[in-house]
């Protein structure tokens, strides 16, 4: 019965959602306030489970000496972010902000330097003739290794600024504003599949679960 | 002609949306499947996971939500088919707190297919906040972020995660990613720790993580519905993900069509202008 009233519940917040493609209604509104609304409880929810009560409040209670004292940082700087909404005492809140965009930059440049930028470069030096096994194979590995070769090579120089685009320098940023409009087309190719999958799945809900017409 | 043409470049876009749905809810309703060739790449994720011992840890971090679901959520319930049906041990996470009870709810469901116990055979350690710090302290001991799973059961007490301390103990983590997730993980988990990763991602960021395969940073990638119904074919289940195929390929072929009328029409009208 229970299974029943939530399939009932979910046909009606996807066909009040559906609405909107006719035109904006009230009870798309709805539908889209209560989304938003218990996302939020949820999240709010979910940090406090999983995070501020199980490594603040649990932390307390069970570690003992420097550990236990450690933990006056984190809750201190949490405070301070709660204080943004205290005008006299707002500014303390960039203690926190300090902190966090100070680890993220840290953490990002090292992430992105070891994990993208060297492995990318490395992975684009590649030979321009490969051996396959069949001739065929070796077309088509040899014409692989020269697209990714010289694909990255156009791009870049399409970013190249200092120097007006003319000449070979035009011919090349040409090649290299295509190769970015491909790579634009298959991304706008996969977002289509994406959300014609989500589209899917909900026609599936309303004919499967919901009418039991499949 | 170009009268209709004219009627056309001004068609009301709600009967295009009313196309769309038609030709979703008719191949849905035929009950028909379409029969998919795998792709190379989601192949070679099945294999990867099928060349794994018996008993080994494999790591699945759910890191989408229910706007992702269509497409992540059968490929992680063929991941989990997969992992139990081969005796593989499995330790859920997230990153994306709304998705978390999605990854659960698979969890539960088809452990209990292949009576699981939990703690021995399956453990979900739930969320926390942070992502790349998560990402880099797991990878040194995953007590420092994981004390307690999540009902508070101290992870000690888990005979599962006794044998686990950080990623050496770990033979593949299986992304499921609809955002930048991914890229953490491959920049801090790959390449700090060189941990093998599987990046299942939505249609959207699929085109974001090939360059990732093609450099050797993960294994492989699987795209979308199309990768997750390969996923299906390779295991021989006829999931959500293969029932979808077809409505998809039929949805596909009405959007080039209005594309390539619309293009026509455009063009037309233009030199009829001139």
């Amino acid at each position: 019965m229970t299974s029943i009233i939530w399939t009932w519940i979910a046909a009606f917040f996807t066909l009040a959602i559906l609405s909107f493609l006719y035109k904006d209604n009230p009870l798309y509104k709805f539908a889209e306030h209560v989304y938003v609304g218990s996302s939020a409880a949820f999240t709010i929810l979910y940090v406090w489970v999983f995070d501020a009560y199980p490594k603040l409040v649990m932390g307390f209670r069970e570690k003992v000496g420097m550990q236990k004292y450690l933990l006056i940082i984190p809750l201190i700087l949490s405070l301070f972010i709660i204080l943004r909404f205290i005008k006299p005492l707002s500014w303390l809140s960039r203690w926190s902000i300090a902190f966090t965009v100070g680890m993220a930059a840290g953490l990002g440049i090292t992430g992105l330097t070891q994990g993208f930028l060297v492995p990318q470069v490395q992975a684009s030096f590649l030979p321009l003739f490969v051996q396959g096994p069949t001739t065929g194979q070796t077309i088509l590995l040899t014409f692989n290794n020269i697209i990714i070769v010289f694909g990255t090579i156009f791009t870049i120089l399409y970013f190249y600024f200092s120097r007006e685009h003319k000449g070979l320098l035009g011919v090349s940023s040409k090649i290299g504003v295509t190769i970015l409009m491909i790579t634009f087309g298959a991304s706008f190719g996969y977002t289509i599949m994406a959300r014609i999958s989500l589209l899917i799945q909900r026609v599936y809900f309303l004919l499967h679960n919901w009418l039991g017409l499949v | 002609m170009i009268e209709l043409l004219k009627k056309l470049a001004g068609i009301d876009r709600r009967f295009i949306y009313a196309a769309v749905f038609l030709a979703t809810a008719i191949p849905i309703l035929t009950k028909a499947t379409m029969k998919v060739e795998p792709l190379p790449e989601v192949r070679k994720a099945y294999e990867y996971i099928e060349s794994l011992p018996e008993s080994s840890v494999v790591m699945v971090s759910i890191d989408y939500d229910a706007a992702s679901m269509p497409e992540l959520q059968p490929m992680l319930e063929a991941f989990l088919h997969h992992s139990f049906s081969k005796n593989l041990r499995v330790i859920m996470l997230g990153h994306w707190p709304l998705g978390l009870p999605l990854g659960q709810q698979a969890l539960e469901k088809v452990a209990g297919q292949y009576n699981k116990e939990y703690g021995v055979d399956y453990v979900f350690l739930g969320y926390r906040p942070g992502v790349a710090a998560v990402i880099i302290n797991l990878g040194k001991d995953f007590r420092t972020v994981f004390s307690s799973d999540y009902a508070y059961t101290p992870i000690d007490s888990l005979p599962l995660m006794r044998e686990v301390s950080n990623y050496k103990n770990v033979k593949l983590l299986l992304g499921l990613e609809a955002g930048a997730v991914g890229d953490a993980w491959v920049q801090y988990g790959y390449a700090r720790y060189n941990l093998p990763i599987i990046l299942g991602s939505t249609a959207v960021s699929t085109p974001d993580y090939y360059p990732y395969m093609q450099a050797n940073q993960v294994i492989s990638v699987i795209g979308g519905l199309r990768g997750a119904a390969d996923y299906e074919t390779l295991l021989g289940i006829t999931g959500e993900a293969s029932i979808g195929m077809l409505p998809q390929s039929v949805i596909h072929l009405v959007i080039i069509a209005f594309i390539i009328i619309g293009n026509i029409g455009f063009l037309v009208l233009r030199r009829a202008k001139k």
